[in-house]
């Protein structure tokens, strides 16, 4: 696997997130930057088995943006993966655009799951396990948690069934970027021991530096095989909000808010650096 | 993320909304007014506390945070554990109010509203913040289209739906002083200012009469209240004099003011920023239908989600303009003229 070529298709879903969200004056660019060595993995390094021209292809692997607010990083990931024109993504948030602010299932060729109220997510991907047992399919289901979206309830009932019900074709990924929308996540409401949690539910538990495309890659692949037959497994992923932009990084407030023209000038320049 | 601008039905100022009935612009987007008014009480009041879900930037909640960090609690994303732990504090003699997005609220916490709040009719008032279309850009999972019809299905909880600044700070000020469940629906958006700042009479459950005539009643809360004053100010070119009801209160409902309206004018059209199933207007129906049957035809959304967008796009795009009003009113008006 090309690490550097990997690195280069990062770099590619940033600009075009950074330019979708700044045209539509309005997204969450901080919190796709978080996830994208983790998305592109998934999507461009042989992680996921899909068939774009065939979206509903019975057999695939299912991606799941839980935290629906990242949108614009599967819409950027599901375009250059094939599902649909590149153009497309300059028309988020427009009207009569299938690119929803947050995602709607079947609005798009790709999207698996409408999401955007947190907590969601990890039950829809169990039925989809639970669904692939039935129909005798062998694909694997990834989801893609926020680290705030962990307060949720519905977390926690999703993470029991997966542990009753050994599904060990779902895995859960957290991405721990220690910020949720109005502070830091042991201010606001603290996760911690979050790994002890998920082994406690039953999971098995694999950490990583979300953002460094070798170690991704690496813990992705070890979640799928998966590290002990009969549990679910969840990856927690180091992440910086923000991350690529030195001042997004710096300032939560970024939550939720495009970058100003200027601003994603200067973010132009510090990601093709 | 904050949007001054006012919202404009057709560009250009002529079509700005509440510019035909002579309303100024608006200036502050009614959340910000929210969390004003809610620093105001809970300055006067010390047993007011405020239990947030993650957004009180957003929704404007977290002014009593920056005062009051000790009678403020995140509870994170977890609205059905929020809305739990407010009826323990209102058990305990505190005033919660409970602040989040209207949808995320009573989409997740629906069961803890009906037992926690509604069914042991406690002193809690909930915030559904970001109610209707017009938070526009985060899309349709995001918006509150179904808040009436889903706060109709909690008998024990008044329901009020304030239309410009001078009737939040009526609303947030009642709400806090009535001792009760109270639902209050706020926006993202500015809203033109109907009444003067600070002259809002607000009664719960009495309609303001903003208009007098005697061919037709426009009944409308929320943003639909400029528009239908638009709608009023074309219709009276036309010859047609519409009255104006603010139906701020959409429970109780003022059964008076509906009656008096049919008995009076003879025809209603109803408008809200809502879907037609189980809103307002159908509530408004029922009154009518029982006391007085008169023509009535209904502005709202229809059996539809929406999409995201600029506010101003949306409501042409699904119909919520005074235009639609004007429109709604002349056939109104006709069918009467038929029986
Ligand atoms: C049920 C629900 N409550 C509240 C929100 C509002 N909201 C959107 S994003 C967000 C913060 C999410 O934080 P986190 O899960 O850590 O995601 P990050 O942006 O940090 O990746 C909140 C509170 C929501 N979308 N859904
Ligand atoms: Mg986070």
């Amino acid at each position: 696997m090309d690490i550097n070529r990997l690195y280069a298709m990062a770099r590619q879903l940033r600009l075009d997130v950074l330019e979708m969200t700044t045209l539509a004056r309005s997204g969450h660019p901080s919190s796709c930057f978080s996830a994208t060595e983790i998305v592109t993995a998934l999507y461009f390094g042989g992680l996921l088995r899909y068939r774009p021209h065939d979206p509903r292809w019975p057999g695939r692997d299912r991606f799941i943006m839980s935290k629906g607010h990242a949108a614009p990083l599967l819409y950027a990931a599901l375009a250059h993966a094939g599902y649909f024109d590149r153009s497309l993504l300059w028309t988020l948030r427009q009207i009569d655009s299938p690119l929803q602010g947050h995602p709607i299932q079947a609005l798009l060729p790709g999207v698996e799951a409408t999401t955007g109220s947190l907590g969601q997510g990890l039950s829809v991907g169990l039925g989809h396990v639970l669904g692939g047992r039935l129909n005798g399919l062998d694909y694997r289901v990834f989801v893609l948690l926020g680290d705030g979206e962990c307060q949720a309830g519905q977390v926690w009932e999703a993470a029991m069934a997966a542990a009753h019900f050994r599904a060990d074709r779902l895995i859960a990924i957290v991405d721990y970027n220690k910020f949720q929308e109005t502070g830091p996540i042991a201010r606001e409401m603290a996760l911690e021991p979050l790994a002890a949690k998920w082994e406690s539910f039953g999971w098995s538990v694999l950490e990583m530096d979300g953002h460094d495309m070798a170690a991704v890659m690496a813990t992705l692949t070890e979640s799928a095989r998966p590290p002990r037959p009969g549990r679910p497994t969840v990856v927690i992923a180091h992440t910086v909000k923000g991350k690529g932009v030195s001042f997004v990084e710096a300032d939560y407030t970024f939550h939720g808010r495009a970058l100003t023209p200027e601003q994603a000038a200067r973010a132009r320049e510090e990601l093709m650096r | 993320m904050i949007q001054t601008v006012a919202i404009a039905q057709t560009p250009g100022e002529a079509r700005r909304l509440g510019a035909r009935a002579g309303l100024p612009p608006a200036t502050k987007p009614l959340r910000d007014v929210f969390g004003e008014a809610l620093l105001e009480v809970a300055t006067h009041n010390p047993r007011v506390v405020v239990l947030d879900g993650d957004l009180g930037n957003s929704t404007k909640a977290e002014t009593v945070r920056h005062a009051f960090p000790e009678r403020f609690f995140n509870i994170g994303i977890a609205e059905s554990n929020l809305v739990g732990v407010a009826a323990g504090l209102a058990a305990c003699g505190f005033i919660p109010w409970i602040t989040s997005f209207s949808s995320f609220l009573l989409c997740n916490a629906y069961d803890q509203l009906r037992l926690a709040v509604a069914m042991s009719n406690i002193n809690a008032k909930i915030l559904g913040s970001h109610g209707g279309i017009t938070l526009g850009k985060d899309g349709p999972t995001q918006m509150g289209i179904e808040d009436f019809a889903l706060v109709g299905g909690l008998p024990t909880v008044v329901m009020l739906v304030p239309c410009d600044a001078a009737a939040m700070k009526a609303a947030v000020r009642a709400a806090t002083d009535y001792v009760g469940p109270v639902w209050l629906r706020s926006s993202r958006v500015a809203l033109p200012p109907v009444y003067p700042a600070d002259g809002c009479p607000f009664t719960i459950g009495k309609a303001n009469c903003l208009r007098q005539g005697d061919d037709v009643t426009l009944i409308a809360c929320g943003i639909m209240v400029a528009a239908a004053l638009d709608a009023a100010a074309v219709l009276a070119d036309e010859g047609i004099e519409a009255r104006v009801l603010d139906l701020h209160t959409l429970r109780p409902l003022d059964v008076e003011a509906i009656v008096a309206a049919a008995v009076e004018t003879g025809a209603i059209v109803t408008a809200e920023e809502h879907l037609l199933t189980g809103g307002m207007g159908s509530n408004v129906a029922r009154i009518v239908a029982q006391h007085r049957p008169v023509p009535m035809r209904f502005v709202g959304l229809a059996d539809t989600y929406t999409e995201s967008a600029e506010p101003d796009e949306l409501l042409r795009k699904y119909h919520l303009t005074a235009d639609d009003i004007v429109t709604a009113a002349r056939a109104a008006v006709r069918a009467k003229g038929k029986r």
